[in-house]
This record gives C-alpha cells, structure tokens and sequence, in this order.
C-alpha cells in the first residue's frame, strides 16, 4: 500500500505543478484584470461602467465548465487559438476576472466618502487621492476575500482536466485508470487540494481578524 | 472567418437541451432540500454539541469546502462503491454529492442565521411561557429561515450552475446533453452558443424570481 502510494508520488506531484502553474497564471491575471475592472466599476464613467456590469454578471452566471468548452471550442472559429492550456487559462481568468472585480468594487465602496472628501480638500488629484488614501484603506477589506478567491481559482483549475490537461486531478484518474484502486488515490489527491486550501483559507482568516480593527 | 454555422442539428435535438435543463434545475433542488436538512441538523448540534461534536462538524465543513467539487463527485461516485462492495446509480450519486456539498456551506449559512436572532426574541418567547421547544418551533426557526432566505437563494443558483459537472458521470443534464449532441453532430460551437444563453437566462430568472421571495418575506418589510 505505501509501497503503492509512493510509487505514484512523482506521477502526481507532475500533475501538482501543473495544477500549482494554471491557478498562479490565473490569480496572477485576474488579479490585474480584476482590479482595473473593479476601479472601472466604482469610478469609471456609465460607457465604462455598463460593459463591466454586464461582462460580470455574464460570466457569473455561466457555469465554469460550460465557459471553459466555449473557449476551447469558441477560439479557434475566429482563428484565435491557444491550445488547449492557453484557452483553458483563459478561460479560468475570465472567470475569476469578474470575481475579483466585486470584490475590489465592495472594497474601494466600503471606504466612507469623507476620506475622498479630505483628499480633494487637500487638493489631491484622482490618481493620488487612489493611491494615497483609498487603496491603502481598501486593501485591508480586499485581501480576505481575494485569498478565498484564490482558493477558488486553485478547486476551479481541476476543470481543466475536462480539457485534457494532466493537472492533478486527471493525474490521479491517469494512476486509477492503471491500477483499478479509486479509493485510495482519491483521496490522496483530495487531502493535497485540502493542504494548499486550508492553508489558504487559514490565512484569509487570520488576516480577517487582523483587520477586524478597522470595521466602523 | 470561413465557419459556416449550422444550428439545424441543434434544433433537431432540442428536446435533449430542454429535459436536460429541467433535470438539472431539478437536481438542485433535491439536493438544496437534502443539504438544508444536513446543514440545519449540524448547525443545532453545533451550537448544542460538545467539543467532539464541534471539532467533527469543523472537519466535514472544512474538507468539503477545500476539495475541488469535480474531486468529490468523482470520489462519491467511483470511490466509495469501490471499497464498499456496492454501487448505486450516477444520478443519486450525484445528487448526494451535490447535498453533502451544499450541507457544508449551508451550515456556516444556519449558524449565522442561529446566531442573528435577536436575543430579546427569545426572552420575550420564555416570559409567555413557551417552551424550548416551542421556542425553537416558533420563534427560533421563522426567523432565522428570513435571515438566511438571501443566502439559500444565492446557493441554490450557485448548485444550479454546479450541476454541469454531472456530466463527467453521465447524468443526463444541460451540459451532458450538450455533449451528446456535441460528439453525435460535431456541430461544437453551435452546441455551447446554444446551451450558454440556455444557463444565463435560467440563472436570472431564477434569481430575480428569489429576490421577490425573498423581499415577500424579508424581516423588514420595504
């Protein structure tokens, strides 16, 4: 049995990598994406504002697996194609795109008006008024949600295996597929997605508590 | 683009999208009631329950919740069987999947709920000389069903999305009908442009339809 396990250890910390890669490309992405969509949703004029509510509520209502075959099949008809890594990673940042947006929106929100007010008593313009005073305070309230969206990003990335990319839930199914065994392999493949969320989790938590300060 | 589409085989097929898209809202459902049934019974137990009790439902809470759905689904449905000698049907499987899923969200969703009653509620039920278990009929439970009905709208829409993944064992919802008609017509994209819209609209009629619920039984009325 140990034997076993370790014999397949290597086969699957492959697929770990390639689970670790395709959720780092996609939180690095969305997060980008995510918070000029978020400021473009507090502050933008409606001609910015209206396509970004649109595309957010768009992608959160779609299911991720339906998203993820439209772009992997979609592409390629107007002569985009990725591959299916490529695709499949976008798909998975368009989505948590539109995640991470509301969570910046709420954010940026959460930040009393008063503090802009002073900003332009003072005489900052928006971009220093952004840096200075709002995004500082915002950060605090935009990281507890943010890491349980990476989370997310990191038990979303196991569709990928749907596409055919050997991450480490279609390691573990290649390794059953062999030896006829599913309990065991399952399982060990549930408790590696459980240590990296856990401990995700736990620091989402724990910095909750740490700016539990700031609430009014 | 030199891509002729053809929406004729879709068509063709619809009644496979249209059973399936019913199957799939059903599956929610069943598997929302079952979860609540789970997620209320453990909320109790946690705000009753000794410190065994609490550490076990932390721990189901906590591994459902950090295992990818896909993981579990297939676990239920090929892992178990596998070491227990039996096996039952993917539909049910499924659905138990999908109810112990939507259990471990709802009892972090009934125990805020619990917690959120005003406590002068409760005194006032003791100074009329209820019962606990009055108490827990009459005033404990409408109460927190109103505070929690946002939440349990917002589950049961996110489950509902959540049902595509019974596709991978052949259950024969929205996105496994789809495929059918996917590898039955190779008419791929046309499939997905179909079945997109198919899903949206179903999941915003569905929540404005609950947020009228909701505001029907909303604690403060507006």
């Amino acid at each position: 049995m140990i034997a076993y396990v370790a014999n397949t250890l290597p086969f699957l910390w492959e697929g770990l990598l390639v689970t670790l890669a395709v959720s780092g490309l996609v939180v690095a992405i969305s997060l980008v994406t995510g918070i000029l969509c978020g400021i473009g949703l507090v502050y933008g004029p409606l001609w910015v504002r209206l396509p970004i509510r649109i595309y957010s509520d768009i992608l959160r209502g779609t299911p991720l697996l339906v998203l993820i075959f439209l772009i992997i099949y979609g592409l390629p008809i107007i002569s985009i194609d990725f591959g299916n890594y490529g695709s499949a990673v976008i798909a998975l940042a368009a989505f948590k795109t539109a995640h991470v947006a509301e969570i910046a929106r709420g954010a940026i929100q959460s930040i009393h008006y008063g503090q802009t007010d002073a900003g332009k008593a003072i005489g900052l313009t928006f971009p220093q008024r952004l840096h200075y005073v709002i995004l500082p305070q915002a950060v605090r309230r935009f990281l507890p949600p943010w890491i349980n969206a990476v989370a997310d990003a990191v038990k979303g990335s196991a569709l990928v295996s749907l596409a055919g990319i050997v991450d480490l839930t279609l390691a573990v199914q290649q390794v059953i597929g062999r030896t006829y065994d599913p309990l065991p392999m399952y399982l060990l493949g549930a408790f590696m997605y459980f240590a990296i969320n856990y401990s995700l989790s736990l620091t989402s938590r724990r910095l909750e508590a740490r700016f539990a300060y700031i609430r009014e | 683009m030199d891509y002729h589409f053809n929406f004729n085989f879709v068509w063709r097929y619809a009644d496979k999208l249209y059973w399936g898209l019913l199957l799939s809202l059903e599956i929610a459902f069943v598997s929302i009631l079952i979860g609540m049934v789970i997620g209320l019974g453990l909320a109790l137990a946690y705000t009753g329950g000794g410190r065994l009790v609490r550490t076990a439902i932390a721990a189901y809470v906590e591994f459902i919740r950090n295992v990818p759905l896909l993981l579990l689904v297939y676990l239920v449905f090929y892992g178990i069987p596998s070491a227990g000698g039996f096996a039952y049907d993917a539909q049910t499987s499924f659905v138990a999947t999908l109810a112990l899923y939507s259990g471990a969200y709802l009892v972090e969703v009934f125990r805020a709920g619990l917690d959120a009653i005003p406590k002068g509620l409760i005194d006032a039920g003791k100074s009329i000389g209820l019962t606990p278990w009055q108490r827990f009929l009459y005033v404990r439970m409408p109460m927190m069903f109103r505070i929690v009905l946002p939440s349990l709208s917002n589950v049961y829409v996110s489950l509902f999305k959540d049902t595509s993944l019974a596709y991978v064992i052949a259950v024969p919802e929205l996105t496994y009908g789809a495929n059918w008609i996917k590898t039955n017509t190779f008419r791929v994209i046309e499939v997905w442009l179909v079945v997109w819209p198919m899903y949206l609209v179903t999941c915003f009629v569905l929540l404005q339809a609950l947020r009228q619920l909701e505001k029907r039984f909303s604690l403060v009325r507006r």
